[in-house]
């Protein structure tokens, strides 16, 4: 068997492209930004690598979201090693068209050999080797970069097998928009960005919707006059490492801030929901045929999210005060504490209440069901050190919080990615040299 | 650092000994499962005496320091006569220590001395529920005000965020305001 290490890159490579088995030092597993930009990262130090894709370039942003999702991340803010946005719209939001014609230019732009419509079904460990099997052949590699990202697979508790089939069921993967709803009105159950997008768009087709959020992290699109990410990006929040954080588990899960990218910039949250006509319940405990129950938490849960956005705003406060800033933008501001009402509704009769549709926007996780290895902990979470795997040669990239704050957007793939690749050639060098292993992340 | 942060802070609570056992228990998922206990005797009318003692916990049977007892009736005026706190009541007394202490809790570990907190706990109830004259109405609380009046060394914010996280953290708290499945067997 050849050796993975050592092989040959840049116009030799070319060569190997349409094969669908092989040998390479670094198989990457996922097409997405944050295996395109681990791809550009390898490159840049000759290292030998394939990735494989079960559809196309940028999938999920391709095929798996809705009709009107636009990023929500401004346009400036987009880049991935070696290439931005250079467009004349620096404070607009990508389309999901848009995302994935960016996506593509990049995979040009770097020549990433992608293996498209290529799916993994298995990660063994071979020795020091790993074994990639697809459904069109086999790699083996010395290392392997999980780059499948972490909103594959959609989370639906299980209490939704007690909902009557009269009812309909879906989740953000399947919803592309609201005519594809029965006419009615709609649970939408979540309070992330996802949530609140849905629910503002169903409601505005005619629907009412009621909208059942638990905890949840409340910001303003534009504060001061600048871009919300502008303030986290610039105060450096964005940029906090997962070794300077007490409760990285925690920060790890938060559900994503309730935000949309629109051209206008608006400020997508609760309140505007309300006053919308959406009908604000609690998060939903249990459901057994027609009847709903809600916990009786909801002001907390708004309590908890309006404390902290005020703690974050405090932040970019301070921050600007000491950047000198204070006299050139707008002053600070306070918004008002979500509304909740003296007594919001615990239970509903989902058919007297004429809900026809109940859209589960309760999250997303990865997928691991063909990784072979036991590097899952208890709870089928991949068990890593900043992305370096329990597993010699094995990465993971793109993961909410992972090596910093940003490392789940796009713009935040690039230090991961320069940082994992260097881990990686190391471990390529210290395989070939023959030595022992032992760098710790 | 500022003057107020060097200040040594002591609420009475033992944080670094609770850091321990959540990192401990991380670790150790089945020494998390605890049992709560208590036992109860009819005495006469509407007036009964629980009993709480042993717990289940960190993998063995635990014992309190000692038995504690606790006497429940109804008021005169629904024709009992007042051995004790109503069933009721005792729901507010449990859910007020158990928000208290998580405010403790979380100031000690955000460094904020506490001086005074109280809260003041009002449910409401129609009785025409338990009493069978209205179906619509149910049986239990219709609603529940917790009022705290907090004298700490924080800011208002942080006052109300010290209150928030002990709700969010509190297990009476979730019991309340969220359904538990409840067995009722008889031997």
């Amino acid at each position: 068997m050849t050796s993975p290490l050592n092989q040959p890159v840049g116009s030799v490579r070319k060569a190997f492209e349409t094969a669908a088995s092989g040998t390479r030092s670094a198989v990457i597993i996922g097409a997405g930004h944050a295996g395109l930009a681990m791809s550009r990262c390898l490159s840049e130090r000759s290292i030998g690598h394939v990735i494989l894709e079960r559809g196309e370039v940028a999938n999920a942003w391709r095929h798996e979201r809705w009709d009107s999702l636009r990023l929500l991340t401004p346009n400036w803010q987009c880049r991935l090693p070696g290439y931005a946005y250079n467009g004349s719209d620096p404070d607009g939001f990508m389309t999901m068209a848009e995302v994935t014609r960016f996506m593509d230019d990049y995979a040009r732009f770097i020549d990433a050999p992608v293996q498209a419509g290529t799916t993994v079904t298995s990660v063994r460990c071979r020795g020091q080797e790993y074994q990639v099997v697809t459904d069109r052949g086999e790699w083996f590699c010395a290392a392997v970069v999980i780059a499948t990202g972490a909103f594959n697979k959609p989370v639906v508790p299980v209490m939704s097998a007690e909902v009557p089939s009269s009812i309909k069921q879906l989740t953000p993967r399947d919803y592309r928009n609201p005519e594809q709803l029965p006419d009615g009105g709609v649970l939408v159950v979540g309070g992330s960005a996802t949530g609140l997008q849905l629910a503002d768009e169903i409601q505005r087709s005619g629907r009412s919707v009621t909208l059942s959020v638990g905890e949840h992290v409340r910001l303003p699109r534009v504060y001061r006059g600048r871009d919300i990410q502008w303030w986290m990006d610039a105060a450096g929040i964005l940029d906090e490492g997962y070794d300077e954080i007490n409760d990285l588990n925690r920060a790890r899960h938060v559900p994503s801030p309730q935000l949309v990218g629109t051209p206008e910039r608006r400020t997508l949250d609760l309140n505007a929901l309300t006053a919308r006509g959406v009908k604000l319940v609690s998060r939903l405990m249990a459901v057994s045929g027609n009847r709903t129950i809600f916990s009786g938490a909801l002001s907390n849960h708004c309590a908890l999210a309006d404390l902290k956005m005020d703690r974050l705003l405090d932040r970019i406060d301070n921050w600007a005060r000491a950047a000198g800033m204070d006299k050139t933008l707008p002053p600070s501001q306070r918004y008002p504490a979500t509304e909740v009402g003296a007594s919001p509704c615990l239970t509903l009769d989902l058919e007297k209440s004429g809900i026809r549709t109940i859209l589960w926007a309760t999250g997303f996780q990865p997928d691991y069901s063909w990784l072979d290895l036991p590097v899952l902990d208890r709870k089928g979470r991949i068990r890593h050190d900043g992305g370096v795997v329990d597993s010699q040669g094995i990465y993971v990239t793109g993961l909410p919080f992972m090596r910093r704050r940003k490392s789940s957007f796009i713009h935040g793939a690039e230090d991961d990615a320069r940082e994992l690749s260097c881990h990686l050639g190391n471990y390529l060098d210290c395989l070939s040299s023959g030595q022992k292993w032992s760098a710790a992340g | 650092m500022n003057a107020q942060q060097e200040m040594v802070v002591n609420n009475g609570v033992n944080v670094e000994a609770i850091l321990e056992a959540r990192k401990a228990l991380t670790d150790t998922p089945e020494a998390a499962r605890f049992q709560w206990r208590a036992t109860c005797d009819w005495v006469n009318g509407t007036h009964s005496r629980s009993k709480v003692d042993g717990f289940y916990g960190l993998g063995d049977e635990q014992r309190h320091h000692t038995e504690f007892r606790f006497d429940t009736d109804h008021p005169e005026l629904l024709a009992a006569e007042d051995q004790g706190a109503t069933p009721v009541e005792m729901v507010l007394v449990g859910l007020a220590g158990c928000l208290t202490a998580g405010i403790a809790s979380v100031a000690q570990n955000r460094g904020i001395q506490l001086h005074s907190v109280r809260a003041i706990l009002e449910g409401g109830m129609d009785l025409q529920g338990i009493l069978g004259i209205d179906s619509d109405v149910r049986n239990g609380f219709d609603d529940i005000r917790v009022n705290f009046e907090i004298d700490a060394e924080a800011t208002r914010d942080e006052i109300n965020a010290l209150v928030a996280q002990s709700q969010k953290r509190s297990a009476v708290f979730d019991i309340i305001t969220n359904p538990t499945n409840v067995r009722v067997t008889v031997k």
